[in-house]
C-alpha cells in the first residue's frame, strides 16, 4: 500500500473501532436498561406479595439475568474487538506519513492514541479487577471522543518538522498519552464516586457500581499509576527533549506551564490523601481538577495560546517548521521591534 | 476498619499537624509556633495548591522572557492595566517575588518537614518491630488455628518462616513480631529531597549560566568566537561571570535543507544541516561537526544549538561620487515563516554627498498575488527556497541617525531625520533587482547593485550549569515516588498460647500501614504464612479466617 492508501486505510480503522465502541456501549446500556426492568418487575412482585418481600426485593441486589450477563459480556467482548482494531488504526496511520513515524503528529492523532489507551486501560483492568461495571462510561467517553476527533479536529497526516523528529518525543508522548488514559479512568471514578455519593438510587448503574470505598480506591489506583508516568514524561523525557530541539530544557511556555500545574495538582492529589487523610470527596474534587487542568492543556492551550513552541499547537498550516523556520529570526525580529506579519503561525 | 487501635495505623510523620495558636505568645512561643506552621502538613498542600494557581496567570498573560514581542503589543493595546500589571510583575511571573515566596516557603517548609523524618525514620530502622497488640482478631486481616504442637516449637517455625519471606522479626514471650516494607518511608524521604536536589540544580542554572544567540551568515570568512561581544542577544544568570566561557569558536562552512515541494506540507522545509568547523580553544585543531535541530554539539559546559536560518542579500552601494560606501551581505529577518518573505534595511551613512538607507522586502520566490478577478494586488513570495528571488525596497536619505554614538539596531530605519525619496509623480520610488541587476538612484545619489544571495543561521549558545544534577534530581525523585507509592510497609504477628484443653491457639494477624488510601487487605500473604506455619497433612488442626472486606 501506498501513503494514501494507509491513510484511508486508517480512517477506516477509527470509523470501525468507533461503530465497534458505539456497538459496546449499546450493549451496556441494553445491560442497564434491563437491570432496571428486572428491578421493576421485583418490585412489582413483591407489591403483589405484601410488604414482606418489598424488603426482599430492595435489600438484595438485583439478581442478573441471564440476559443482562450476556449484555454485559457482549460489551466487554466488542470493546476488546474495538480496542484491536482501533490499534490497527493508529499502526496504519504511522505507516501513512512519510517517513514512518509514530502517530502522534498532531491533535487528531493524539486524541485517536489517547482514547486507544482509555479503551485499553479499562480492558487491561478487566482481566485483573472487578471493574466491567465501568464499560458504559468507558465506551461513551471513548465514542464521544472520537467523533469529537473526526469532526473538530485537523486530520492531515504530515511529515513531523525536524524539532519532532527525535526519540526523546516517541518516549514522552508515549509516556503522556499513557498517563493521560491513566488519569481519565481515574477521574472517571473520581466523577463517578462523587455522583454516587449524593445518590440514593437503589436501582439503576449507580445501584450496580460498587460501594463509594471501592470507588475511591480504584480511583486511587489509577493516580498512583499515571503520576509516575506523568512524572516521567513531563519532568524527564521533556525537559531532554526540549533541551536538545530549543536549547533550554525549561522554557516556563504554556505548554510547559499546565504540564507542571498538571502535576502539582495531582502531587497535591496523592500528598493530600498520604497526610492530610483526605479520602473520597474531597480527593474526587481535586482529581477531577487534575484532569480539568490536563485536558485544558491538551484543548484550551493548543486553540488559544499563541506562544505555545510545541508543535501540536499548530493548527493545519504547513508553517509547522516551528523551530527552524522560526523561533530564531523572530526573536530577532523582536528585538528589534520588527512586525512580524499575521501570518505568524502559533508557534 | 473502626475497630482498629488508631495508634497502631499512625505514621511517624503524623504528629506535624498544624495547632491551634497558643494564647499566651512570648517571642519564642511566637517562633516555635510559626515553624510548626510552616512546617505542617496543611501547609505544605495549600503551598502546593497555590503553586499551581501562581503559575496560571504566566500561561494567560504575555512574558517578557517568552514573546517580548507580545508583551510589548499587549502593552499598547492596554494602556491603563499595562502599570499595574507590571507592579505586579505579572509579565514576568516566574521570576516575580510572589512566585518566588510560595517556592521558597515550600522549600523551607520540605526542609523542615524532612528532617525530624529522617531523623524518626533512623531510629525505627534500629527499632524492633513493635510488640504484638493484645487482640490479634480485631486487626483487619487475621486468622488463626489450634494445633497440638508446643507454642514454642510454632514461634520458632513462624519466625523462619518470616525471615525466609524478608520480614524482620522479634520473638517476644508469647509472640513473634515481624515488620517489613520500610523502603517505603526510605522512598518518601529520597522523593522528598529530590525535590530540593532538583530545585539547586535548576538555580544554579539561572544564577550562573547564560543563554545567548548570534546570527552568523554561512562561509568562511565569518566566524564567530565565544566572547560576550560577538553575541547578538544575550540573557546572564544574576550571578554569571564571563571568565568561564570557553573560548572555543566556529564558522559554518555550508547549510543545506531540503524543501518539500509535494505533499500535505510542500513548501515546509526540513533536514536543516550547519556544518560546523571548530576549533575549542585559539590555534586549536579544527573540528567539523554536523549541527541539526535535536543534534546540539556540547563544548565543555556549553551547548550550541542550530535554531533557525535565513537569507541575507549582497547589496553594492556605490555613491554620487562613484565609491563603494557599502558592499556584503546585509541579514534580512524573515517575517513569514513559510515563505520565507524577508524584511532589512540597508545603511549607507558615509555615502556622499549625501547618506543612503534602503529599506524593502526580500522575496525568495516571487510572485504577484491576485485576487478572485484575476487583477493583480500584492507581491509575495510563494516558496522558501530560492526560485526566483527578487528584492524590492525603498529610499531614504538625509540623517539615518548613525552619527550621534548612540546605539542603534541593523534591523531598523531612523527615519526621524531622514527623507523619503519620492518619484517625479509624487510616488515612492521603488527598486525591484534580480540578482545581478543595477539600479542608478535619482538626484545623482548613486546606484545600487543586487549582487547575489548568501545565507545565514542563527545560532543559540546557552551554559546551563547544574542541569545534570536536576535531571539525576528528577530521577532520584521518580525511584523515590515509585518506592513510596509501590512498597507496602506491613506488620506481621503470629501469637502461640497453650489453651486449658491442652492444644495451642495459633493467631496470625497483619496491618498493613500504607497511606494513600489504599491498603491492600493481604488475605494472599496472611494465608501463605498460615499455610506455612500449618502442616497441611495434619487432621487434628482446624483453622478459621476471619477477612474484613474493605
Ligand atoms: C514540593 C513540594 C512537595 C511535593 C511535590 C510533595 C509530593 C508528595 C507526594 C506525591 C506524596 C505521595 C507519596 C505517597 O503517597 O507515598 C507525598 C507524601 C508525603 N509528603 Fe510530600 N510533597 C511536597 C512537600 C512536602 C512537605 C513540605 C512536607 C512536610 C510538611 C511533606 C510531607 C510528606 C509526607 C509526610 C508524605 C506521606 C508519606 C507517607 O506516609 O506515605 N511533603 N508528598
Amino acid at each position: 500500500m501506498n501513503d494514501a492508501q494507509w491513510e484511508v486505510f486508517s480512517y477506516q480503522g477509527v470509523i470501525a473501532a468507533a461503530v465497534l465502541y458505539f456497538l459496546a456501549m449499546m450493549a451496556y446500556f441494553f445491560e442497564l436498561a434491563s437491570l432496571r426492568t428486572a428491578a421493576k418487575e421485583v418490585e412489582l412482585a413483591t407489591v403483589a406479595h405484601g410488604p414482606g418481600g418489598a424488603d426482599a426485593g430492595v435489600e438484595h441486589p438485583i439478581a442478573p439475568t441471564r440476559r443482562t450477563e450476556l449484555a454485559a459480556r457482549l460489551g466487554l467482548v466488542l470493546t476488546g474487538f474495538a480496542v484491536l482494531v482501533h490499534l490497527v488504526a493508529l499502526v496504519a496511520r504511522g505507516l501513512a506519513a512519510d517517513p514512518n513515524r509514530v502517530p502522534w503528529g498532531n491533535m487528531y492523532e493524539f486524541t485517536i492514541a489517547g482514547t486507544f489507551v482509555v479503551a485499553l486501560i479499562f480492558v487491561l483492568a478487566t482481566l485483573r479487577i472487578d471493574i466491567e461495571w465501568l464499560g458504559p462510561l468507558v465506551t461513551t467517553f471513548v465514542v464521544a471522543a472520537l467523533m469529537a476527533a473526526f469532526l473538530g479536529l485537523d486530520d492531515a497526516v504530515l511529515p513531523l518538522p525536524d524539532a519532532l523528529n527525535s526519540p526523546w518525543l516517541v518516549i514522552h508522548v508515549v509516556s503522556a498519552v499513557i498517563s493521560t488514559g491513566a488519569f481519565t479512568v481515574g477521574a472517571l471514578l473520581s466523577g463517578l464516586y462523587l455522583v454516587k455519593a449524593r445518590s440514593t438510587a437503589t436501582t439503576g448503574y449507580l445501584a450496580r457500581v460498587p460501594e463509594l470505598k471501592v470507588l475511591d480506591r480504584l480511583s486511587y489506583r489509577m493516580h498512583a499509576f499515571g503520576f509516575p508516568v506523568w512524572t516521567f514524561a513531563v519532568l524527564i523525557t521533556g525537559p531532554i527533549w526540549a533541551h536538545q530541539a530549543w536549547g533550554a530544557y525549561w522554557n516556563w511556555d504554556p505548554k510547559e506551564v499546565w504540564a507542571f500545574i498538571t502535576w502539582v495538582v495531582y502531587a497535591a492529589y496523592l500528598h493530600a490523601r498520604a497526610t492530610a487523610g483526605w479520602r473520597g470527596r474531597n480527593a474526587a474534587i481535586l482529581a477531577l481538577v487534575g484532569l480539568a487542568t490536563l485536558w485544558f492543556n491538551f484543548i484550551g492551550i493548543n486553540f488559544y495560546s499563541s506562544s505555545s513552541q510545541h508543535s501540536y499547537a499548530q493548527g493545519a498550516g504547513p508553517e509547522t517548521s516551528v523551530v527552524l523556520g522560526l523561533a530564531g529570526p523572530v526573536e530577532a525580529a523582536q528585538e528589534v521591534g520588527v512586525v512580524v506579519g499575521t501570518d505568524r503561525p502559533g508557534a | 476498619m473502626t475497630d482498629l487501635q488508631p495508634d497502631l495505623r499512625q505514621r511517624p510523620s503524623d504528629d506535624r499537624q498544624a495547632s491551634p495558636l497558643p494564647a499566651e505568645l512570648t517571642t519564642r512561643e511566637l517562633a516555635r509556633w510559626s515553624w510548626r506552621q510552616v512546617t505542617s502538613m496543611r501547609t505544605a498542600l495549600v503551598l502546593l495548591l497555590l503553586l499551581a494557581l501562581a503559575s496560571i496567570p504566566g500561561s494567560v498573560i504575555p512574558q517578557d522572557n517568552i514573546d517580548s514581542l507580545a508583551v510589548s503589543q499587549w502593552r499598547d493595546n492596554h494602556p491603563r492595566l499595562a502599570p499595574i500589571w507590571d507592579r505586579l510583575d505579572l509579565f514576568n511571573v516566574y521570576g516575580s517575588v510572589w512566585f518566588s515566596a510560595i517556592y521558597v516557603l515550600l522549600m523551607i517548609s520540605l526542609v523542615g518537614c524532612i528532617i525530624p523524618r529522617l531523623f524518626v525514620y533512623a531510629r525505627a530502622l534500629r527499632a524492633k518491630p513493635p510488640k504484638a497488640p493484645r487482640n490479634l482478631s480485631r486487626l483487619p486481616a487475621s486468622t488463626s488455628y489450634t494445633t497440638d504442637e508446643d507454642p514454642d516449637v510454632v514461634l520458632a517455625r513462624a519466625a523462619d518462616v518470616l525471615r525466609a519471606r524478608r520480614f524482620r522479626t522479634d520473638r517476644g514471650t508469647d509472640a513473634v513480631a515481624a515488620e517489613r516494607g520500610h523502603l517505603r518511608e526510605a522512598g518518601n524521604l529520597v522523593f522528598h529531597v529530590a525535590v530540593i536536589i532538583v530545585l539547586v540544580g535548576v538555580a544554579a542554572g539561572s544564577l550562573f549560566g547564560y543563554k545567548g544567540g548570534v546570527i552568523l551568515l554561512n562561509g568562511d570568512d565569518y566566524g564567530f568566537s565565544n566572547n560576550l561581544t560577538q553575541y547578538d542577544d544575550f540573557a546572564p544568570g544574576a550571578l554569571f561571570d564571563p571568565d568561564v566561557m570557553e573560548p572555543f569558536s566556529f564558522r559554518i562552512t555550508d547549510f543545506q535543507l531540503d524543501w518539500l515541494t509535494e505533499g500535505n506540507r510542500a513548501g515546509m522545509a526540513r533536514k536543516f544541516v550547519a556544518e560546523l568547523a571548530y576549533e575549542t580553544e585559539p590555534g586549536g585543531e579544527t573540528k567539523n561537526y554536523d549541527l541539526e535541530v535535536n543534534h546540539p554539539l556540547s563544548i565543555g559546559g556549553t551547548d550550541i544549538f542550530l535554531i533557525g536560518h535565513g537569507y541575507a542579500p549582497v547589496i553594492t552601494i556605490r555613491d554620487g561620487e562613484g565609491e563603494v560606501t557599502k558592499s556584503g551581505p546585509v541579514v534580512f529577518l524573515p517575517t513569514n515563516a513559510q515563505t520565507f518573505e524577508s524584511f532589512g534595511v540597508v545603511k549607507a551613512p558615509f555615502a556622499r554627498p549625501e547618506q543612503i538607507g534602503l529599506e524593502g522586502t526580500f522575496y525568495p520566490t516571487f510572485a504577484m498575488g491576485r485576487d478572485a478577478d484575476g487583477n493583480l494586488t500584492m507581491p509575495s513570495s510563494i516558496f522558501g527556497a530560492l526560485g526566483d528571488p527578487l528584492i524590492s525596497m525603498s529610499l531614504w536619505t538625509g540623517d539615518l541617525g548613525l552619527q550621534d554614538g548612540t546605539a542603534s539596531s541593523v534591523y531598523v530605519l531612523d527615519k526621524a531625520d531622514a527623507t523619503q525619496v519620492m518619484k517625479p509623480n509624487g510616488q515612492p520610488f521603488r527598486m525591484d533587482l534580480r540578482p545581478g541587476e543595477r539600479v542608478t538612484l535619482p538626484d545623482g545619489l548613486g546606484s545600487v547593485t543586487f549582487e547575489g544571495v548568501q545565507r545565514w543561521n542563527k545560532i543559540q549558545i546557552s551554559r546551563s550549569p547544574g542541569k545534570m544534577v536536576a535531571l539525576a534530581g528528577v530521577v532520584l525523585a521518580l525511584l523515590g515516588l515509585l518506592a513510596s507509592l509501590f512498597i507496602r510497609p506491613r506488620r506481621l504477628w503470629v501469637r502461640a498460647r497453650r489453651q486449658d484443653d491442652g492444644t495451642t491457639l495459633v493467631e496470625i494477624a497483619r496491618l498493613d500501614r500504607s497511606s494513600g488510601g489504599d491498603p491492600e487487605d493481604g488475605a494472599a500473604e496472611l494465608a501463605a504464612v498460615a499455610a506455612a506455619l500449618q502442616d497441611p497433612t495434619d487432621p487434628r488442626t482446624t483453622s478459621s479466617t476471619k477477612e474484613e472486606q474493605s
